[in-house]
């Protein structure tokens, strides 16, 4: 171990400074000044995202003794989520202060949170990647509790908690039995050691692998391993519900990488039957399901499933292009997420959440350049041209069919059509429906300007993708 | 040279003024300064593009079989995607029609629109953009971009200034279209995969195997047969086109469908010429139940839009039957008749389809009923709106002098030389669109005044009578006059011809 160790890590541990800092400064802080600490943890995350840039690494570094590694795909997926939980804490905060819940914690618990996700996405051994993960479930277990009086949040909170214990345990189990096969917790040795020895290739890493992809699958809220994902949605406070939904699809995204890409690589033609079939029920099951609600989070929840699906089927691929385009796509993706859960959080008012679709109804009365926002985003969703949910689409479709996935891709693209119902839906009622409530939105002039800029990301990323296309394919082929 | 980027101008001027529109914003008050200056700058952005577009007429090479007006930029790199536009023979007369008719529909909807004015327009110049891209994007992925990107104004259009059952007529005329379209997509993506690049032109060179010809004309065939709308899948343009308010109905009929002819024509047929001659039998046998069957259809309608809409679905059937004709037909006795036919077609449909949808609309704006039985004796009221729409119901029957007559002549001309029974059965429309439009014309128009309400009606205002009047004049001149524009298509036919009669297996 050497200094150029703790560069490598220079970003994690500026963040973990940052953190004790705020969280000291914040007991100093009244409640009617709690507003600096949320300066204060904007400026920690400026910070951060200097850092991370700072000490972007030009070659692949392997660090502290193998347990951690920073490359080009980790520096990405943590700028991304740097910035996410950034807009994330912005529409929050209007939020939390008209509805008596600004508390120190909710940004605590938020950088918490991405201290994990930074862990998860530069490990390069299973513990580490089990320390991120925790790391990062914790604060979100008790993010989703942060109103603790309000009944629903509590009781999705509880049941995020238990199945959330589940799904670790199960990936521990994995673990420990892929750690007994290959003899080592480390990604590169595990793939050196299956590539020496391809007798290890049998049954007993199946079995642990198995446990590995509920894990992970339960972590990305795939089906069959999704039942947490729409109630927790629901049951979470709105700008918790935009947290879960951005920022940890991406760290999610890294896990995938680096345990079933990074370390088992060379087992691919087993798990990606497995990641298949998850695939195809996310897809369907989460296009389906998300017609009959009538909770706009819940909806989001299951298009999420769904989305989540199109992720995994593009890593089913197994080439560099089927990599390239699940970083597209999730990178695409958690952009319109924040944006829709963003305008989800700009009709709500003090006492008041807009949950319902019926709230959307006479959008395009009480606030027409919103409403055309989230046309904007619900279309780019949608996979409707020139919007960016198109070319993500676009590219997962031209990887599967790459290899040969005719009907996959036929699937796909049917399941888009039932998609486009629930988000069609939402713009009928903006556009097509009058609300007896023509309450202003309510919103600061930041907020406003920022959500604008993350609507108006979806259209610009559709019309001029070359370098977002040319860095994911970089990234990936590193 | 300015003709360099013609194209692009084109595209992009009408939605730059449609994003400047949205932008201005309505202020709720449709009589109001703004939602006036709102109408005038739609209505001067649709001019100055029509006017650009008589350059783009003007410049035109007849003798030319290839693209003119190229533009050729890289625009996804990883895709190998280009932003690559050009017209010829067949895209530019399309292109024309659709700069015509849209400043009549900005007219058209002056008075009539009272909700959100600026937004109505601005879709409209959105559309007009999107639907020009259409007709000149050259690479696959940028049409397919157009493509679809042309139905979010068009959903909002019949969503929101639409009749009673909006919300049924768009989402079903949404999900009907999009549904056609991902097959191309995925057979565009499987074309990319085999020739690296989304270019129509290595589409149209790379040699494909019979199955894979097949497979990608079905693809394509239900992303055009549903725009065309060809008999089974025609069910959502009678919605569409009774709930959408008159403007939408008239770009409906006058251009949107005919994206799916020239999906045809561009696409499938030199694509997958094979696919396309092994599937001939089917499209004519298609093309004929439209003519026949939805003829009758039409006949028994009570709903003047759902009749006209009807008729649209029948004399498109002409286009799709002259497009296929040519396996039929030897080679050396004018196989292009029955394709020029078709195009003419296409443009004459586009006249008289949306002069009509406007006849409609302008008793709509003064009755608020679509039904025939509320009308009667119109004529005795409005004797010049009478006038007109007795022209066009002519013209919609295949008149000659007007211009359904040509287009219809030359695709019936070449059944005969295919087959008797086709035409035949393509002839029957003379009668049967004959009826159903006449006797449309007789119950509204003739008679005794019906009602106390048609006793009050009052005649054209001078911006109906403008509009009515230029598209009578160019009705006339098509049917009187067709050389300009068959001169413009056929270098461009008989070069298609060529194409389409090599085998690409």
């Amino acid at each position: 171990m050497n200094w150029m160790d703790y560069i490598a890590a220079a970003p994690e541990m500026t963040l973990l400074g940052l953190i004790c800092a705020v969280m000291i400064a914040d007991l100093f802080i009244e409640n009617e000044n709690r507003i600096v600490t949320f300066w204060l943890s904007m400026a920690s995350l400026v910070i951060t995202a200097v850092v991370l840039y700072a000490t972007a690494p030009e070659v692949r570094t392997v660090v502290f003794y193998g347990a951690y590694v920073s490359d080009p795909l980790s520096q990405v997926l943590k700028l991304g989520a740097v910035v996410l939980v950034g807009v994330s804490f912005l529409y929050a905060r209007d939020y939390l202060r008209a509805n008596d819940l600004h508390k120190g914690e909710y940004y605590l618990l938020g950088l918490f949170g991405l201290l994990g996700m930074m862990i998860m996405m530069s490990a390069n051994s299973l513990l580490t990647m089990y320390l991120g993960l925790e790391t990062l479930a914790l604060s979100m277990y008790a993010l989703v509790a942060i109103d603790r009086h309000n009944v629903t949040s509590a009781e999705s909170a509880m049941k995020y908690f238990v199945l959330g214990a589940i799904a670790s345990g199960a990936l521990l189990y994995g673990i420990s039995w892929v750690y007994g096969v290959t003899g080592s917790l480390q990604f590169h040795e595990i793939a050196a050691a299956l590539d020496a020895n391809p007798g290890l290739n049998s049954l007993p890493l199946w079995f642990g692998l198995a446990f590995l992809i509920v894990g992970i699958a339960f972590k990305f809220g795939a089906v069959p391993f999704h039942m947490w994902l729409p109630d927790v949605y629901q049951g979470a406070r709105t700008p918790v519900t935009l947290y879960l939904a951005t920022a940890p699809k991406l760290a999610a995204l890294a896990l995938l990488f680096r345990v079933l890409v990074d370390g088992l690589g060379s087992l691919h033609d087993t798990w990606s039957t497995m990641i298949m079939f998850v695939a195809v029920l996310s897809i369907l099951v989460g296009n389906v399901i998300a017609i009959a609600q009538t909770n706009i989070k819940r909806m989001l929840g299951y298009s999420t499933i769904a989305h989540v699906g199109f992720i995994l089927l593009a890593v089913y691929t197994g080439t560099d292009a089927g990599y390239a385009s699940a970083l597209f796509y999730a990178l695409t993706y958690v952009v319109a997420a924040a944006g829709a859960f963003g305008i989800v959080i700009l009709l709500s008012r003090r006492g008041y959440d807009a949950e319902l679709l019926s709230d959307f109804k006479g959008l395009n009365t009480r606030s027409p350049w919103f409403a055309l926002m989230m046309l904007f985003l619900m279309f780019s969703m949608a996979g409707v041209p020139p919007f960016v949910g198109f070319l993500s689409k676009l590219y997962v479709i031209s990887a599967v069919l790459e290899i040969g996935g005719t009907g996959l891709a036929i699937m796909m693209v049917l399941a888009s059509v039932i998609g486009a119902y629930y988000y069609l839906r939402v713009i009928w009622y903006m556009y097509f429906e009058e609300n007896e409530d023509k309450a202003v939105l309510q919103a600061n002039t930041d907020t406003r300007v920022v959500l604008s800029l993350n609507s108006l990301a979806v259209l610009a990323l559709g019309i001029v993708p070359g370098w977002l296309l040319a860095l994911c394919v970089q990234v990936v082929g590193w | 040279m300015l003709t360099n980027y013609l194209l692009s101008f084109l595209i992009w001027l009408p939605v730059v003024g449609g994003l400047a529109l949205l932008a201005i914003g309505d202020d709720g008050d449709a009589e109001s300064s703004q939602a006036g200056l709102m109408r005038k700058a739609a209505l001067a952005f649709t001019i100055l593009t029509f006017l650009a577009s008589i350059g783009l007429y003007l410049a035109f090479d007849n003798a030319e079989p290839g693209m003119q007006f190229v533009e050729r930029v890289l625009w996804i790199e990883t895709f190998n995607v280009w932003y690559y536009l050009g017209v010829d023979g067949i895209s530019a007369p399309l292109i024309l029609l659709t700069t015509f008719i849209t400043p009549l529909v900005v007219i058209a909807g002056w008075d009539s629109i009272k909700s959100r004015p600026a937004q109505y327009f601005a879709a409209f110049l959105i559309l007009e953009g999107l639907m020009i891209g259409v007709f000149s994007a050259l690479d696959g992925l940028l049409f397919y971009v157009f493509w679809e990107a042309m139905l979010i104004p068009m959903f909002l259009i019949i969503g929101v200034w639409g009749g009673e059952r909006r919300v049924y007529a768009t989402l079903k005329f949404f999900l009907y279209t999009f549904l056609g379209s991902v097959l191309m997509l995925v057979a565009f993506i499987y074309l990319y995969l085999q020739t690296g690049g989304f270019n129509l032109f290595s589409f149209m060179n790379v040699p494909i195997g019979m199955t894979a010809q097949k497979l990608i004309f079905l693809a394509f065939l239900v992303a055009f047969a549903v725009k065309v709308p060809m008999w089974p899948v025609h069910t959502w343009l009678p919605d569409a086109h009774v709930e959408a308010p008159t403007g939408g109905s008239v770009i409906l009929a006058a251009i949107m469908l005919k994206m799916g002819g020239y999906g045809f024509v561009r696409l499938s047929l030199p694509i997958v010429p094979d696919g396309s001659a092994y599937f001939s039998g089917l499209m004519i046998a298609l093309s004929l139940i439209a003519i026949v069957y939805i003829g009758f259809v039409a006949l028994m309608q009570k709903d003047m839009k759902k009749l006209i809409a009807y008729s649209s679905i029948a004399h498109m059937g002409f286009v799709t039957l002259g497009m296929f004709l040519l396996w039929w037909i030897a080679a050396d006795t004018g196989a292009g008749l029955g394709m020029t036919g078709a195009m003419v077609q296409m443009i004459s449909h586009g006249l008289i389809s949306g002069a009509m949808f406007l006849c409609v609309g302008v008793l709509y704006d003064r009755m608020h009923s679509r039904r025939i039985a509320d009308y009667g004796g119109v004529a005795n009221t409005m004797p010049v709106f009478a006038s007109f729409m007795v022209l066009f119901a002519m013209a919609n029957a295949g008149l000659p002098g007007t211009s359904g007559f040509v287009g219809e002549f030359m695709v019936i001309i070449a059944s005969f030389k295919a087959n008797f029974w086709f035409a035949f059965l393509a002839a029957t429309t003379l009668v049967l669109g004959a009826a159903y439009t006449l006797w449309m014309v007789k119950r509204v128009l003739y008679g005794e005044v019906a009602n106390s309400n048609v006793a009050e009606l009052k005649d054209l205002n001078s911006r109906e009578f403008i509009v009515l009047a230029i598209l009578a004049a160019s009705v006339l001149l098509v049917g009187l006059w067709p050389a300009p524009l068959v001169d413009m298509m056929n270098t461009t036919i008989e070069q298609l011809m060529q194409q389409v009669g090599q085998s690409k297996l």
